[in-house]
């Protein structure tokens, strides 16, 4: 009998708040990606226990997808990042106001 | 009261769980305080390793080498490619608090909802997970990679096709907005001394960090 599934979904709550709490926080908007990718890894902790606990394999095919859509967000969040770098030469969260319509 | 949630536990079980458990905290403690964003990298790896070894743990063995692989061996090797060719590796000064309040605020707010969540994970049968749920089983014949695969190719087919159309637009949005606006990548306003030698119908994972380079010499 392996570890019960209250512990695995705690650290994920925490790992979650800690993500959280550095994207409310930091101003570079790297390290702010960096933090959606913590939370996003919470979450997919909590789907792997919730999986065992239930015995269903859906839980972890929607691990799978939030993988992909993990590696897409990145890929157009710092493809934004290099878009306004050019035009502000910083990284931070205050020069994305120039996306204001 | 919570035995059935906490489970009873062998000694390798728990010193598994308690040394990654550590080194995830400590990894995610590491993403958000440190100040040089090359160490915040660093410090996410370490937290993705301490997961897989948490999916490990609860024998999803395919997860695991996924997570590894595309997590540890794509996106923070993308993140730093981009801190590299941006040249944003120099420290940032934590103690500047630009906007009033914002930390306490921060801070006051992540509290509440985890004390939240932990009051109705405690209190609430539904949030915790009641075995009503009648999916495929965990349990098949070929162990966790075949019921992946076998769910995936079923029950999730059209949300699969769906994922490979995803990838298709991000990488054209990622080529759209790495390209310079009118024209081929370095022709419009060429920078002195800076060649692009970077074919504009590349790979999303190399396209911003080409678009960017001549940037990066002419600074």
């Amino acid at each position: 009998m392996s570890l019960g599934g209250g512990w695995y979904l705690g650290l994920a709550a925490v790992v979650f708040s800690i993500g959280a709490l550095g994207l409310l926080v930091r101003r570079n908007v790297l390290v702010m990606l960096m933090c959606v990718e913590l939370m996003l890894n919470a979450a997919n902790l909590t789907f792997v226990t919730f999986s065992r606990m239930l015995n269903d394999i859906g839980g972890q095919a929607i691990v799978f997808f939030t993988l992909v859509v993990a590696a897409a967000e990145v890929v157009v969040g710092l493809g934004i990042v290099v878009a306004i770098f050019r035009r502000r030469r910083s990284a931070t969260a205050d020069d994305f106001h120039i996306m204001r319509g | 009261m919570l035995a059935p949630l906490f489970g009873t536990t062998t000694t390798v079980d728990a010193l598994t769980f308690a040394i990654a458990a550590a080194i995830v905290l400590s990894g995610a403690i590491g993403v958000v305080v440190a100040r040089n964003p090359v160490h915040s990298a660093l410090m996410l790896v370490m937290t993705l390793f301490g997961v897989a070894v948490l999916f490990v743990e609860q024998q999803a063995n395919f997860l695991a080498a996924v997570q590894v692989i595309v997590y540890a061996g794509a996106i923070v090797v993308l993140f730093l490619f981009v801190i590299m060719f941006l040249g944003v590796d120099r420290e940032e000064s934590l103690a500047k608090e630009p906007l009033r309040l914002q930390r306490p605020l921060a801070v006051g707010l992540v509290v509440l909802g985890l004390a939240g969540l932990f009051l109705m994970g405690f209190g609430a049968h539904w949030s915790v997970g009641t075995k009503s749920v009648a999916g495929p089983s965990l349990r098949q014949p070929g162990g966790d990679v075949a019921a992946l695969g076998k769910s995936v190719f079923t029950t999730y087919l059209f949300a699969f096709e769906v994922t490979s159309a995803l990838l298709v637009i991000a990488v054209v949005g990622a080529v759209v907005l790495a390209r310079r606006p009118g024209g081929v990548l370095g022709e419009t306003d060429p920078a002195p001394g800076a060649q692009s030698t970077a074919p504009d119908t590349d790979s999303d994972v190399t396209d911003p960090e080409a678009g960017a380079d001549s940037e990066e010499v002419s600074r």
